[in-house]
């Protein structure tokens, strides 16, 4: 026993440490099913009738869509624009390289909370009322930064030969371009999209103070919070986890059986 | 001639010549955003944190008087939160790194085919909601949770005492929902360790624990740097999990900074403190990155 376990420790660790991960999202799953009525902070019985009706609280569809909308604007902004700048500097040695490099990095070391709040600051200096817009832009420049990340870490990991071929087959620079470098880095783009998209829908900080009186999900959480969320949103957090646990594993299986081929 | 040569090179494409103007025209879009969106609110904020209250004693408005004393009368007036963050953020830093590393190390070492799976399964908890899982940790921990309820059983808790509303609530919240940022920079730097030179380690008859500290671990340095900072940067600022499941003698900056903003209207000591954050911040970052050794971040 004493050896196997010796033997085994960083297993039987890493087995505890996965349960702790996993101890709030079956909360979470566990308590949609809760049978709440207004007070979804004890369990009253099981039930279907949240998953069946997910809409049912008020509110929390309306704050689901809007952060829908945010992050599918703010993802499809701040993937061009990241992909964009991965581009240029993975790809390109030009002056002021190292400042851009500073750029990007500065906002992933700045607290959410000093993002939002000068973001906020500037937006009542300009007369603009915080709302939809202003917090589309404060999730696009958050989010530019980890797309640029990622795409050049993926534009970093290409084999320089594939390219060589094709020009080598004749192709022009925007051929090469079109039909080798685009479709092998696609994977990583692709990537960076599901990330940003997943920090701006979650993201609750920077959105707290640039949204005003819009609601969204994670907003609706902290406010309906003190008197228990309603069951309705543990579907929805749920079905979120469900789906991009979907997405993540097929994008594995996918690409493990290209790697195979 | 060679002076062209030499200024094409430097300004061409990695292989190939390129105009040398495309990088810009790539970066204008992004980087124009970040300016007009990230840097200058940082100014606009600069200058706010000096302000002081309007003649005309109107809620919300301030004039430019370069009043530097701000800083301090900030700096006083929350210092107490301020202190908080930083040890609160660093506490649940080190349980982050103490529950990451043999976790990231299992992974890369001792996973074997279901190394892909167990990564995923590693980031699937922050599939759902930041907000969600801290409301579902406010309940564990609750009264009426099974923790307190094991824990009352064993007599370890008293019948009155609970563990919401504490600085142990706030600590576990903060190591939890940060706990991704750690584990997969160190999986990272594990994993590109060459086996080969682990085994040569024990081919020189080093034992397991030799191996460890004097191969494994400095190897993974990178990774130990680059997901603490991940890890500190957003707890220090973080007030969700100090609103969530603490009492107001666990309040951190971030609590400050959101009172100050939206319930007082103060905004020029709101922004002060913001600076104040940053710059500490930033200081330790480069004081800990230039004794950890490591250049790269990004």
């Amino acid at each position: 026993m004493k050896r196997w376990l010796s033997k085994n420790l960083i297993k039987v660790y890493a087995t505890l440490a996965f349960i702790y991960l996993f101890i709030p999202i079956a909360y979470t799953m566990a308590f949609s099913f809760n049978n709440a009525g207004k007070s979804n902070l004890t369990w009253r019985g099981f039930t279907w009738a949240n998953w069946q009706n997910p809409c049912g609280a008020p509110q929390v569809c309306n704050a689901l869509g809007n952060s829908l909308k945010i992050g599918g604007l703010a993802t499809l902004i701040a993937t061009i624009l990241g992909t964009m700048i991965a581009f240029a500097l993975g790809r390109h040695r030009f002056r002021g390289r190292s400042v851009v490099n500073i750029l990007i990095f500065l906002p992933m070391a700045t607290p959410e909370i000093v993002l939002g709040a000068s973001l906020l600051a500037m937006f009542l200096n300009l007369g603009i009322n915080p709302g939809f817009w202003p917090t589309v832009i404060a999730h696009v420049m958050f989010c530019i930064s980890f797309v640029v990340v990622t795409v050049k870490a993926r534009i970093a990991s290409l084999d320089p030969k594939l390219e060589e071929a094709a020009m080598d087959l004749y192709a022009t620079e925007a051929e090469t371009f079109r039909r080798v470098t685009l479709p092998l880095v696609m994977p990583g783009i692709f990537g960076a999209a599901l990330l940003a998209f997943s920090l701006s829908f979650d993201d609750f900080i920077i959105t707290n103070f640039n949204s005003g009186t819009l609601t969204t999900f994670p907003k609706f959480v902290y406010i309906s919070s003190s008197r228990g969320i309603p069951p309705q949103a543990n579907v929805i957090g749920s079905t979120m986890f469900i789906l991009a646990l979907t997405i993540v594993l097929a994008g594995q299986f996918v690409s493990s059986r290209k790697n195979r081929v | 001639m060679a002076f062209v040569a030499a200024v094409a090179k430097r300004s061409g494409n990695v292989r190939g010549i390129k105009r040398p103007s495309t990088p810009y025209l790539l970066l204008i879009p992004g980087i124009a955003w970040l300016f007009m969106f990230f840097i200058y609110p940082l100014i606009n904020l600069a200058s706010t944190s000096t302000q002081t209250p309007a003649a005309s004693g109107e809620v919300g408005a301030y004039v430019q008087t370069f009043r530097f004393a701000n800083y301090i009368d900030a700096f006083s007036g929350a210092r107490d939160q301020f202190l908080r963050s930083i040890v609160y953020a660093l506490i649940a830093t080190l349980l982050a790194l103490a529950i990451s590393y043999p976790l990231a190390y299992a992974i890369a070492f001792k996973s074997g085919k279901w190394k892909n799976l167990l990564l995923v399964l590693v980031v699937a908890p922050f599939f759902t909601s930041f907000l969600l899982r801290t409301v579902a940790w406010k309940q564990i921990l609750g009264n009426e949770g099974p923790v307190v309820a094991v824990l009352k059983f064993l007599h370890i808790l008293g019948p009155q005492s609970g563990l919401t509303a504490s600085a142990f609530a706030v600590v576990t919240g903060m190591t939890y929902n940060f706990l991704p940022f750690m584990t997969l920079p160190l999986y990272a730097s594990l994993e590109r360790i060459d086996p080969r030179t682990l085994e040569a380690s024990s081919d020189l008859y080093a034992n397991g624990i030799t191996t460890f500290r004097k191969v494994t671990f400095p190897l993974s340095l990178p990774g130990v740097v680059a997901g603490t900072l991940l890890t500190f940067i957003p707890a220090a600022g973080d007030y969700i999990n100090a609103t969530l499941l603490g009492n107001p003698r666990t309040k951190m900056i971030g609590n400050v900074i959101e009172a100050r903003f939206f319930d007082i209207v103060d905004y020029p000591t709101a922004a002060a403190l913001s600076f104040m954050l940053m710059a500490a911040i930033l200081i330790m970052v480069m004081v800990y990155v230039r004794r950890a050794g490591t250049e790269e971040l990004v």
